[in-house]
């Protein structure tokens, strides 16, 4: 019998190229990227020593863009072609902004997403997030030399569907590949959880500039099983600012504001919240464009008082995830604040008294997340043994569909973990009725309309019965990133329909190929020796893993399959080593890859199931030894 | 993966009613370290594809297994019976009063507004959660009587949307 190889601990089995990874926290007010280097999480720091990198894009009428703190410093003088907080606006249509009217921008209510007007032409908030994350890919590619393996970018744990399909398709859109998308409060959890060793429940209490999380996690062996998750993806530190907009209004008495007064009031209020961190008052001065002058003392029990309801906006999803984690609030451990509006002290006072204990504020909440997802990157890209801890994360909102008199049937309920698939059948209403139209809706309400419409597609072709006859078996299945896909089969005939969910909040693929030529006729790069290299490197790797695959456990499949999966390598190797044959040469390459893919299903299947059956066998010595 | 192996042979556990959560638990996790995702990422896509297959199919069957109501439906489920049928209503009467007198309990809670009074009212539903359990582990895997496990499945559904109900109240009351 062959001897299992064993390495050594903590090496990989097949050492190779360290593969450049990073994490990148996409945030409301601020972005970081970060990385391992040598083992350790860092955030990588611009030319000028900065880590922060303000979330702000200016548009300008030549096309150029100013990104970060030159954006941000011209949010005053520009302030409709300045774009801040634009997280607030990804997967969102415009009756879902509530402050719309009092923000500087020109909306436009385009189908799904809103957009908005700019000197440089209509913007998608895709566009504006890719900008953001094109200057963080740039900054990591300069600080690591070389190009990326892949990013995983945080999201908040409470973001539904169309939130995040719109950020993985601004990542794409900034040249990224995606490794996965990561929830904020567990990326949090890795950074923490690993420097402290913990075992236990935590609840990670995380308030950014524009969306607050709360997510309880078990922390037990290596394993991060986040139980259940809640939140708000419209409150946040912004909303504090806002507070003191509104007194500063009533103070002064101003006239009516013009975008640039508003938007200049906006800054003086974000600083005097700051400034009230630290100080038990902070005198708010102002000279607005029509020579009127603002000069008042705000004390923090004022601030206070005019921000209670915030801060109990926030202790209600606390208490929901706690119940629906079936635990009481003595039975958490600890407690972490994450986001840069846990500085607070009204914020830290009051997580104190609702868990009957001090939150662990050790690290800096600003990058706490982006080093997590530095860590989950590093991972994922292969770089480490693999086995040093596990993720499982939920979705943070039910998903279901509509039916019959406008009401949601419940598919996958909020807080299960992914991946998951669940199928449910569904029958017809009338007598030879031959179509069937599936809405999928995601949120917790009864009516479809108070839910969130993620998708509609039909399912046509259904052989006439009379009503209630035919089966239809609806199968929803969401992957690791927590993306829904949607399929519908009618299980007599085998007519089939499936949905990718991206239509009506996402983007669609042709909107994604449209933005990506817009932005590459303004870029240096040139779009398709970029993908020719990427299809190339990608068909060298999967060519690689299949020969290494082989080599070990070719015993696993007969003579003809290992010969398909040779035809199938021999035929990718041809393609790569001609390259340039025809333009669409990417794009053939790409086929000779799914081609490869689809061979050797079966030879994973097979390697997996071998390995559930080690891991099992493992598992009985344990439980028994 | 073989569809044919049951949710307890995966977790190589016995067919039972009364679960050891530790080695269910254990072997849970023992099997998302073996199969999940995020160990294939930087894998070929067939085997990314797979793994998501996997995982996906070992969080049903810790779900089917974890939650007291699911794990009834499961094990009569292999012994062919639909313990949820809609047409099989069959409730005790006793069962009945009790939950009509505990509905009205809930009720009161709400008017008066008595945060005090839900938990008192919590502790007893799940106390009586913990009896229907016993009892329907004692019918199932020792008197095989599916018909009476049946019944006490139904009943702790119904314990289930008493207690959710509560969790309600809770919202209300708090807001």
């Amino acid at each position: 019998m062959a001897l299992l190889q064993i390495s050594e601990p903590g090496m990989s089995t097949a050492p190779h190229q360290h593969r450049l990874a990073v994490g990148i926290d996409l945030g409301t007010t601020n972005s970081l990227v970060a990385t391992v280097r040598s083992g350790l999480a860092v955030v990588l720091d611009d030319e000028a020593g900065r880590s922060l990198l303000p979330s702000v894009v200016r548009y300008h009428t030549n096309g150029a863009t100013d990104v970060g703190f030159t954006a941000q410093s011209a949010q005053n003088i520009d302030p409709r072609n300045t774009i801040v907080s634009v997280k607030r606006f990804m997967g969102r249509g415009v009756a879902d902004i509530e402050d719309a009217a009092s923000l500087p921008y020109r909306f436009v209510d385009a189908p799904g997403m809103v957009q908005l007007k700019t000197a440089a032409g209509v913007k998608s908030p895709v566009e504006v997030s890719a900008e953001i994350l094109k200057v963080l890919r740039e900054r990591a590619e300069v600080s690591l030399g070389g190009e990326l393996v892949g990013a995983v970018i945080t999201v908040p744990a409470y973001f539904d569907d169309a939130q995040r399909q719109a950020t993985k398709d601004a990542a794409q859109l900034a040249g990224l590949n995606v490794l996965r998308l990561l929830n904020e409060p567990t990326a949090a959890a890795i950074a923490y959880g690993l420097d402290n060793a913990s075992e236990g429940v935590y609840a990670v209490y995380d308030l950014g500039g524009g969306t607050f999380d709360i997510s309880i996690l078990r922390l037990s062996k290596g394993v991060f099983e986040v139980l259940s998750t809640n939140g708000d993806s419209a409150l946040g530190g912004d909303d504090f600012d806002q507070r003191i907009f509104c007194w500063m209004l009533e103070q002064g008495r101003f006239a009516p504001l013009c975008a640039g007064d508003a938007r200049l009031l906006l800054t003086k209020a974000r600083d005097a919240k700051e400034a009230l961190t630290e100080h038990t008052d902070v005198r708010v001065t102002a000279m607005l464009s029509t020579g009127e002058m603002m000069d008042a003392t705000l004390t923090q029990t004022a601030f206070n008082a005019m921000t209670a309801s915030l801060v109990g906006k926030t202790l209600a999803p606390t208490r929901k995830a706690l119940r629906d984690a079936g635990l009481a609030v003595d039975e958490v451990k600890g407690v972490v604040m994450v986001g840069g509006s846990t500085r607070m002290p009204c914020i830290r006072q009051a997580v104190a008294d609702f868990f009957g204990q001090t939150p662990l504020t050790n690290l800096d909440p600003d990058k706490v997340v982006a080093l997590g997802a530095a860590m989950q990157a590093d991972v994922l890209a292969g770089n480490r043994a693999g086995d040093d801890w596990l993720l499982l994360d939920v979705i943070p909102l039910s998903l279901g569909l509509e039916t019959m008199g406008g009401l949601t049937e419940k598919v996958i309920p909020r807080n299960t973990t992914i991946p998951t698939a669940r199928a449910q059948d569904f029958t017809t209403f009338k007598d030879g009725q031959t179509a069937m139209g599936v809405h999928v809706l995601q949120g917790e309400r009864e009516l479809a309309s108070d839910c969130r419409s993620l998708a509609r597609f039909e399912l046509r072709g259904i052989p006439p019965m009379v009503a209630g006859a035919a089966r239809i078996r609806v199968t929803f299945q969401v992957d690791a990133d927590g993306l829904l896909s949607v399929s519908a089969r009618e299980q007599s005939s085998g007519v089939e329909a499936s949905v990718q969910v991206k239509p009506s909040y996402g983007l669609g693929d042709d909107d994604i190929t449209r933005m990506l030529k817009d932005a590459f006729t303004h870029a240096k790069d040139d779009m398709y020796a970029r993908a020719l290299n990427e299809q190339v490197v990608d068909a060298q790797g999967l060519i690689a893993a299949t020969r290494a695959a082989l080599a070990e456990d070719g015993a696993l499949i007969d003579a003809a399959e290992t010969a398909e999966i040779e035809a199938a390598i021999a035929a990718l190797e041809k393609l790569i080593s001609s390259p340039d044959v025809e333009p669409n040469h990417h794009l053939v390459i790409k086929r000779g890859i799914e081609a490869l893919n689809a061979v050797t299903t079966g030879f994973a299947q097979r390697r997996m199931d071998r390995n559930v059956r080690r891991a099992m066998a493992g598992q009985k010595l344990e439980t028994f030894g | 993966m073989d569809f044919s192996q049951t949710h307890f042979e995966l977790f190589g556990l016995p067919a039972t009613y009364a679960l050891d959560r530790a080695k269910l638990d254990a072997a849970y996790r023992e099997l998302q370290n073996t199969v999940h995702p995020d160990r294939f990422a930087a894998q070929p896509e067939a085997e990314q594809r797979v793994a998501m297959q996997w995982a996906a199919r070992v969080n049903e069957a810790y779900q089917a297994l974890k939650h007291p109501v699911n794990r009834g439906v499961y094990l009569l489920h292999l012994q062919g019976i639909d313990a949820l049928d809609a047409s099989n209503t069959k409730m005790a009467p006793a069962f009945l009063m009790q939950q009509m007198e505990w509905r009205e309990a809930i009720d009161e809670a709400r008017k008066s507004g008595s945060v005090a009074a839900l938990d008192a009212l919590s502790d007893d539903l799940r106390a009586a959660h913990r009896r229907i359990e016993a009892h329907l582990a004692e019918r199932l895997d020792i008197a095989h009587d599916f018909e009476a496990a049946s019944e006490a499945v139904r009943q702790l559904r119904f314990m289930d949307k008493l207690i959710a109900e509560i969790g309600d109240v809770y919202e209300e009351l708090e807001s």
